[in-house]
């Protein structure tokens, strides 16, 4: 057999679940889409003595909209649930844009939205779009509950804000203001591999062609998702037309960043292909403020 | 170590118990305890796509996931998906995609081809007329060395037309 022995549970609900956390310590693995996590146990990269499988609690797979917009999705959700649900295009049209990029269908059939969050790959989409989105994630542990902001989840490379007695419940996605505009777009070498680069936008600009806020997050660019914090400012107030988003982009690519090489891509072909991308959403998103989509 | 679980599943119509262990993937499963070797393992990582089965009408992976986590669920194998074909039925009991593969020669040494079949059973019967872009998503979790795909989507189109 390829993966190493192990204990396995199989809780219906969060508290087995968090008790099973609380008794195995760090001998326990929470197992959600198995994605990423059953493909290391096959390489006995990881061998963990107890699994703990979240396949079996119903409660945490839903997605709901709540009557001011904001998004709640239950962590154990597919990822093709969320792609087809007709609330993801509605109150969260970027990670309805972003989901077809994710792996294959074969994966995104299997895998969730929590599993991929609480993984933490820094070339994975969802957590750049949940950082874009200013997601807040529920947190549980043992008799306890807290948010964290998608911003202050992701770490460093496969590390999050999770203890290890902690389970990611649920994502909250807030609505977009009036006037957003969105966009996401990455290079993969085939459709569904890892991304050499990606990029996501939301931007808002109520009224004319003054842009009131910007977010601007990158993929593959370093060991978290990486905010383009200098393009974001310098977008913020100005009036936007070609040239200030070639400029934003420039910043973005050159100044925000500093991504790795590797056999993939150098590093100067990624900060290239970031600056491309960000003229490509930022032109995407902007046009969509303006046409006044939301 | 020797834990076992009893799992009370569906394959391909059938009614099926059996004890396994937790580790026991469900590819192995399918082929080593219920005989069924026409599910193939190439990488058995998940990104070959060889292994494709179909988990309650769903594409998935079954070299990344535990037969203990069938449990309960409803499996179709390339074996189930042409239950009136036997030896002497000649191809026209095959399943329509099966046809089109034949037909437009999408297989070379046919090892990749359940893994194919089972994507594009549900795909297919998804969007009955996908454009060649949409085609080569589909297929992009799966991969042939022989062909060059060229066949494989023919064969998409042949059997979008047989089974629209």
């Amino acid at each position: 057999m390829k993966p190493a022995p192990f204990q396995y549970f199989a809780p219906v609900t969060v508290d087995d679940a968090l008790a099973l956390l609380a008794e195995h310590g760090y001998d326990a693995k929470l197992l959600a889409g198995g994605q990423s996590l059953v493909p290391t146990m096959n390489f006995r990269l990881s061998q963990p003595g107890v699994l703990v499988d979240l396949n079996k609690i119903a409660d945490l797979a839903y997605i709901r909209a709540d009557s001011d917009g904001t998004l709640r999705i239950g962590a154990m959700t597919r990822q093709s649930t969320v792609e087809r649900d007709p609330l993801t295009a509605r109150h969260a049209p970027l990670l309805a844009e972003a989901m077809p990029h994710i792996a294959h269908r074969q994966i995104r059939n299997r895998g969730t939205i929590g599993g991929s969050l609480a993984h933490a790959d820094p070339a994975a989409e969802l957590p750049a779009i949940m950082v874009t989105l200013n997601a807040r994630f529920v947190i549980q542990g043992a008799g306890r509950r807290r948010e964290v902001a998608a911003r202050d989840f992701f770490q460093a490379l496969f590390m999050t804000d999770l203890a290890p007695d902690e389970i990611l419940t649920e994502i909250i996605i807030p609505p977009m203001p009036p006037g957003s505009g969105w966009a996401m777009d990455e290079i993969a070498r085939r459709h569904g591999d890892y991304a050499l680069v990606g990029a996501a936008a939301l931007v808002t600009m109520p009224e004319g062609d003054l842009c009131a806020d910007a977010t601007l997050t990158f993929l593959s660019v370093g060991e978290t998702p990486v905010v383009a914090t200098l393009a974001c400012a310098y977008l913020c107030g100005a009036r936007i037309d070609d040239a200030c988003i070639a400029e934003a982009a420039r910043m973005a690519g050159q100044e925000d960043m500093d991504p790795p090489g590797d056999i993939h891509a150098s590093v100067a072909y990624r900060r290239k292909l970031a600056q491309v991308l960000a003229r490509r959403v930022l032109t995407r998103a902007f046009q969509r403020a303006k046409d006044g989509v939301v | 170590m020797s834990q076992r679980y009893t799992i009370r599943l569906t394959v391909n119509g059938e009614k099926i118990e059996r004890d396994v262990e937790p580790r026991l993937l469900l590819s192995d499963f399918l082929r080593h305890e219920l005989r069924l070797t026409g599910t193939h393992v190439g990488c058995e990582h998940g990104s070959c796509g060889a292994c494709t089965i179909l988990l309650d009408g769903q594409a998935v992976r079954s070299c990344i996931m535990f037969a203990v986590q069938a449990d309960g669920h409803a499996l179709t194998t390339i074996e189930g998906v042409a239950p009136d074909w036997t030896a002497s039925s000649g191809p026209e009991a095959m399943h329509p995609v099966q046809i089109a593969f034949w037909e437009k020669h999408g297989l070379q040494c046919g090892y990749c081809t359940p893994g194919f079949i089972m994507t594009l059973i549900p795909f297919l019967e998804e969007n009955p007329h996908p454009s060649d872009e949409e085609i080569i998503q589909a297929i992009s979790g799966n991969i042939c060395r022989c062909t060059g795909y060229q066949n494989i989507v023919a064969a998409v189109r042949r059997a979008a037309e047989l089974m629209g």
